[in-house]
């Protein structure tokens, strides 16, 4: 019994400490915000690699989960003779939910790995150690830059995937599904509101933030050998999928819940 | 001078560093020696504060290496990393010029090109490996790198850590001249971690060797054959009998 007990409580103990490091190792990212220097090339390259490379991901994502969303409205709806909500249903679904939830996983699968996989080889090369003994601090060089990007550019691409996802769905009601054009692209503007494009947004910068942040978090503790720089890729994309979901039912909760 | 007192250092149930005392005055080459996971490279790593020892002092010029301002400190080092540790994403010149291109040396981008150049140079490779990157070259080619890079800002310490390893004979021996050749003419003082005692000769002025977490051994290289010290005897010959086990 009292082995047990001791092994629950190993287990609360190691969580709890888990999330005392991830929240001071928060608290240091953010504090670099305002303590001088800035890279701003690391800033630039990060938004461009978070960022513009990874429209075809969003993009394609979106486009095919608009139209099948649009399909399993128009064939679920029918059955109480709803079918005319799918240009509705779409953005909505689109906007508030699937856009930012889809974008938010596919650039925790994209982003995030990558982020935790360099960062962890640097720190078995040595060159982490190699920043310091230049004089630069790795959280200021390698942190602050990727996260403050990712959280700056992940609103752009929700807003984008949104788009491309409204536009598979309009393309398969229009083309597949007999929809007017017109009347679909005018009952989606119509029934979208500016809470709907402002949730979504904020979400992105959130999912942003966390996707960025468990990337670097992990690569930064990532052990030695191959094997570390795997379990810290692998870790880093569980950790940032799981809290993703998670914020996103909070932040759901308090944008709809009244 | 570098002056490390009852230094310990312990990751888990591993006690590395048990009580190192060593000294290094200005201007002098000390090449430190012993068995791999002995701790060397910990030992330096303490002194640049990439470790924080859990009881003893390391002092510079008499000020702990732990307080005060880290920027100027580190300012004042330049380190050769085993592998290079050349950043991937940089080409070789930004490498070089990586600290003159930022922070407190901050230089003009032309400027700064033109050290690195130089430096690439001082350490026998040519400009035309500048725009490249670092995967592109040889182990050599990128050890030589990293040596441009730690000379780059002029620094009064130098440090190497296994400088030879993983290079041919001929490289090592280039690597080990020019070492020797670097921190004469800047007048640094240096430390060197290696288990080549062809470096040993080549580039120490004074030897420690580091054995079970101490410093086992210390005096001037010309002495070390005669130390009458069985486990540096046993070291230097490469026996596996002796007071040293082989199996670690």
């Amino acid at each position: 019994m009292s082995a047990l007990l001791a092994s629950i409580g190993a287990a609360v103990l190691g969580f709890l400490a888990a999330i005392g490091r991830l929240a001071l190792f928060t608290g240091q990212t953010v504090s670099h915000l305002v303590r001088p220097p800035f890279y701003g090339r690391e800033f630039g390259n990060a938004l461009l690699q978070i960022g513009y490379f990874s429209l075809p991901v969003v993009g394609l994502t979106a486009f095919f989960t608009g139209g099948a969303l649009a399909l399993q409205i128009y064939s679920g709806g029918a059955r109480f003779s709803a079918e005319a909500v799918v240009p509705q249903i779409v953005a909505i679904g689109m906007v508030r939910e699937l856009g930012p939830v889809l974008v938010g996983l596919m650039i925790a699968a994209r982003v995030t790995s990558s982020i935790a996989a360099e960062i962890a080889t640097m720190k078995v090369t040595e060159q982490i150690d190699a920043l310091v003994t230049l004089s630069t601090h790795p959280m200021k060089y390698l942190t602050l830059p990727r996260v403050l990007a990712a959280t700056l550019v992940m609103p752009l691409l929700v807003g984008v995937g949104d788009i491309i996802g409204i536009y598979g769905g309009y393309i398969v009601g229009t083309e597949r599904l007999g929809f007017n054009a017109a009347a679909y692209l005018q009952n989606t503007a119509d029934f979208l509101e500016p809470l709907d494009i402002i949730s979504s947004l904020v979400k992105g910068a959130v999912f942003g933030f966390i996707a960025a942040l468990m990337g670097c978090y992990y690569g930064m503790n990532s052990d030695r050998g191959a094997m570390g720089v795997g379990r810290a890729t692998k870790s880093s994309v569980v950790a940032a999928a799981i809290l993703i979901l998670a914020a996103n039912f909070l932040l759901t909760e308090a944008f709809f819940s009244a | 001078m570098i002056e490390l007192t009852d230094v310990h250092k312990s990751f888990g149930t591993n006690h590395v560093l048990r009580g190192v005392n060593l000294s290094v005055p200005k201007g002098e080459s000390m090449v430190v020696i012993g068995g791999s996971g002995t701790g060397k490279s910990i030992l330096i790593k303490s002194i640049l504060g990439l470790v924080i020892p859990e009881t003893g002092t390391i002092t510079l010029d008499g000020r702990d290496v732990h307080k005060g301002d880290r920027d100027a400190f580190l300012a004042r080092f330049g380190m050769l990393f085993q592998g290079a540790a050349l950043f991937d994403s940089l080409p070789v010149w930004q490498n070089v010029a990586f600290r003159l291109l930022r922070g407190s040396l901050k230089k003009p981008k032309e400027e700064a090109r033109e050290i690195a150049i130089e430096k690439l140079r001082r350490v026998g490779l040519t400009a035309d490996v500048a725009d490249r990157l670092p995967a592109e070259l040889s182990g050599g080619m990128q050890k030589r790198v990293g040596l441009a890079r730690a000379i780059a800002a002029e620094p009064e310490i130098i440090f190497f850590d296994e400088p030879t390893t993983g290079l041919d004979p001929i490289m090592a021996g280039v690597i080990n001249d020019l070492i020797r050749e670097i921190v004469t003419e800047m007048g640094a003082t240096a430390i060197t971690i290696t288990h080549d005692m062809t470096s040993v000769r080549a580039i120490a002025d004074k030897i420690a060797m580091l054995h079970a977490g101490k410093i086992r051994w210390t005096g001037p290289v010309s002495d070390m054959d005669t130390s009458d010290d069985p486990y540096v005897d046993q070291f230097i010959h490469g026996r596996a009998e002796g007071p040293i086990e082989a199996v670690r």
